[in-house]
């Protein structure tokens, strides 16, 4: 594996290097995007509807092939052998939940993935009953998605792919149609979990709540990279690519608790 | 959310007919069916031994005949079938009530009658002792072609999903004044037909997506333990085994 090593001698959790894709109509979605997110990282990729954000994920495990560039997760490159290993590593969890839960029950749903890779008998219980103790839904394991509120199946969403034990967890709009509750709920099991996050929103105050560093994808291509604070902080840099904090909404100074 | 949660057939229970396997059940009422057809139409006594059985197997997994009763309302269609025959048949007729009905008519509506009842109430009973997903769970234990399998799984669990959308569809169709009265409306139904077809179309593709993310291979893994004793086989099979015996004393 010809890994390239960060500064600091660590394998990035994710790196994307010159990646640009264009639709099979010719309609070119990503023009050159770089970035590297380190193990441990939680960062928020911004930008506007039609930046390439969605497209860009589906190219973190495989589901669109790069028509330029390269992805690799922990070292390993994305191409159509390593695709099994790279699904394990990225953990996709897609907007609407309805997606994401196709099993009948709850419990079949998380042990999925596992069971996907081998995984059979005492080992999987324990490996699902973990993952939905981790996002606090253990008590619903024996009931069906579709009788589950909007924020808990975002949650046992969320179960589903850490069951995986993924190397980096990306995330399509995790506070899109949730409640000001079950948003909070959501950012406090994100923030507890310890994995590498993406997180792709527009939602730019869940971003600072939960992201120390946040990229922005525009136009195709990474417009900016740097401390969530200080890319919220800049109005122009903002408006340059169509993002707005809500009305009202002002950056906490530095060293403000809960940040 | 949620539309419904009504439209149960399966009834939650935790008796001997309930806690047998799907995969001993399936072939037992299957094997029942093949009884019930294969029995020639002048065995009256055998079929009231058939609706004895049944009526056994229903005691015993405690569904009231109310229950039964009510769920038998798709055999309806067959009834008006049956009943036109003995109207329309030809050969020797025979006169009834001031009507002239033909002899072959009668004994092919009581055929169809007879048999098509005891498969309903057979079906239904095993309907209201298993639940949806483990019927399923044992048909892919029987080995019936996964692809098969995983299509019922997923209208089962999409089943609510696309009604919520419908009815959402209809709410924006009356919200704008629209109110389906005569046939002239029936182009704004279809089109709201065809797009609900896109819409699930294109949520089949993003459930594709979602699957591939986490690891499918083109088969369902096996989670459930699924293991049947050979005593739950023999309590399976005494439906057609009692059914057959019924056949051949009578």
């Amino acid at each position: 594996m010809n890994a390239v090593e960060t500064p600091a001698g660590e394998t990035p959790s994710l790196e994307v290097s010159r990646l640009a894709y264009a639709y099979p109509d010719g309609t070119q979605a990503l023009y050159g995007v770089d970035l590297r997110i380190g193990r441990g990282e939680r960062v928020a990729l911004l930008g506007p509807n039609g930046a390439g954000k969605t497209t860009l994920v589906m190219h973190l495990n495989g589901i669109l092939t790069a028509g330029h560039g390269t992805v690799s997760v922990a070292g390993l490159p994305v191409r159509p052998g390593t695709l099994k290993e790279i699904r394990r590593r990225v953990g996709l969890v897609f907007q609407d939940p309805d997606d994401q839960l196709f099993m009948p029950t709850v419990r079949e749903d998380v042990a999925f993935g596992p069971a996907n890779l081998g995984m059979r008998g005492d080992e999987l219980a324990r490996r699902v009953e973990d993952a939905l103790a981790r996002v606090g839904m253990l008590e619903a394991i024996d009931r069906p998605p579709h009788h589950l509120s909007f924020g808990q199946r975002r949650r046992v969403a969320v179960a589903t792919v850490l069951a995986m034990e993924p190397e980096i967890l990306v995330l399509d709009e995790p506070s899109s149609n949730l409640d000001p509750a079950s948003r909070r709920e959501l950012a406090e099991i994100l923030r507890s979990l310890e994995v590498t996050v993406l997180m792709v929103t527009h939602d730019l105050p869940y971003a600072m709540e939960l992201c120390e560093r946040s990229l922005i994808l525009s136009g195709g291509v990474i417009a900016a990279d740097g401390p969530t604070r200080e890319l919220l902080a800049d109005p122009a840099l903002l408006a340059e690519h169509r993002l707005e904090l809500p009305y009202g909404f002002a950056v906490p100074a530095p060293g403000v608790p809960g940040v | 959310m949620g539309a419904g949660h009504h439209h149960h057939i399966y009834r939650p229970g935790d008796t001997v007919v309930h806690r047998l396997p799907p995969q001993c059940k399936l072939p037992a009422v299957l094997g029942f069916a093949v009884v019930v057809v294969a029995t020639p139409r002048e065995m009256f006594a055998a079929f009231a031994g058939y609706a004895l059985i049944l009526a056994g197997v229903a005691a015993a997994a405690r569904v009231p005949p109310w229950f039964v009763l009510r769920r038998m309302a798709v055999e309806l269609p067959f009834v008006v079938f049956a009943l036109a025959l003995p109207v329309i048949g030809l050969g020797e007729r025979v006169s009834f009530a001031g009507m002239s009905l033909s002899l072959e008519g009668l004994w092919a509506a009581w055929n169809i009658l007879v048999k098509a009842t005891l498969g309903v109430v057979a079906s239904i009973l095993l309907a209201a002792t298993t639940e949806p997903r483990m019927l399923l769970l044992g048909a892919q234990r029987l080995r019936v072609p996964p692809l098969l399998v995983q299509i019922a799984m997923f209208m089962l669990r999409y089943m609510d999903v696309i009604l919520d959308e419908m009815r959402r569809m209809r709410i924006a169709r009356e919200s704008r004044g629209f109110t389906a009265r005569d046939v002239r409306h029936i182009p704004v139904i279809a089109r709201s037909a065809g797009a609900l077809f896109i819409r699930s179309y294109e949520r089949g593709e993003r459930v594709h997506l979602a699957m591939l993310s986490r690891g499918y291979g083109g088969s369902m893994p096996m989670i459930s333990d699924l293991s049947a004793s050979w005593r739950q086989w023999m309590l399976a099979g005494l439906l057609p085994v009692l059914a057959l015996l019924v056949l051949g004393v009578l």
